[in-house]
């Protein structure tokens, strides 16, 4: 619970690219806090895992593309909004030195009914994995291997560009 | 004068994170990485490579987008965030 962020307007989106940790109970009341019109929440998290790429995995180092990253999620967010009736977004990606099983990445969603909550947090997350600048350097006993971008990451995308009418944003 | 940025991979193989390339602008994202690949052969393999992203001021660009004097170029691989 240290290092946790102060004085967040609830109003705001939170979209953040940092080194330390965060804490999920935290975001959930943070999404809640002063919330009388929301029905649904839907966050999703990433953990480190092994990619098993052969060699013993010790942990994942994430390089970013500073000033870039932060542009992107905002535009990834403004992307959802426009697609949906959300209300709450907070996005936290982390970046440096992390451990297996650390948490890597949070995405928060808050909207009357859950159907949006549900699209916007998948599609924040499916754009995210192409469009944002991070790349992963898995560090194992035998030197460190950049992780490959993989093909279902942009199928995962281009099936909300084929979409022409979210069923959702209809209602 | 361009500066061009380089991350993860292809940082590495170039051993270099940045560059000052001197090009008559404005001209496209593919103008500047043929530049840099004439300034530097041996960069050939690497920078010739269909997989690589670029970005002009941060926005993601393909590679006819149009680069203007003092703008901020950068070539990447594939993100693999998340």
């Amino acid at each position: 619970m240290t290092n946790l962020p102060n004085n967040e307007d609830l109003k705001d989106d939170l979209i953040a690219v940092q080194q330390h940790d965060f804490d999920i109970a935290h975001e959930y009341q943070m999404m809640r806090d002063e919330n009388q019109q929301d029905g649904a929440i839907v966050f999703f998290s990433g953990l480190v895992r092994d990619f098993n790429q052969g060699n013993a995995v010790t942990g994942l180092f994430l390089e970013h593309y500073p000033g870039m990253t932060e542009k992107a999620l905002e535009k990834i967010t403004v992307q959802a909004r426009e697609r949906w009736p959300i209300n709450r977004i907070r996005l936290i990606h982390r970046i440096g030195q992390l451990g297996l099983g650390d948490q890597i990445v949070f995405v928060a969603v808050s909207s009357k009914h859950r159907e949006a909550a549900f699209d916007a947090c998948r599609f924040i997350m499916d754009y995210l994995k192409n469009q944002a600048p991070f790349w992963k350097k898995e560090t194992t006993t035998q030197g460190d291997v950049w992780v490959e971008s993989l093909e279902k990451d942009k199928t995962a995308m281009n099936k909300w560009d084929q979409m022409q009418d979210p069923s959702v944003a209809k209602k | 004068m361009i500066n061009v940025l380089f991350f993860a991979q292809l940082k590495e193989q170039l051993k270099t994170d940045q560059l000052q390339v001197d090009i008559k602008t404005p001209c496209t994202v593919a103008d500047v990485q043929n530049k840099i690949t004439r300034d530097n052969p041996t960069w050939q393999s690497f920078l010739d490579n269909r997989t690589l992203l670029a970005a002009v001021n941060q926005d993601m660009v393909q590679a006819e987008h149009k680069v203007n004097e003092g703008d901020e170029v950068a070539f990447f691989p594939p993100v693999t965030g998340g």
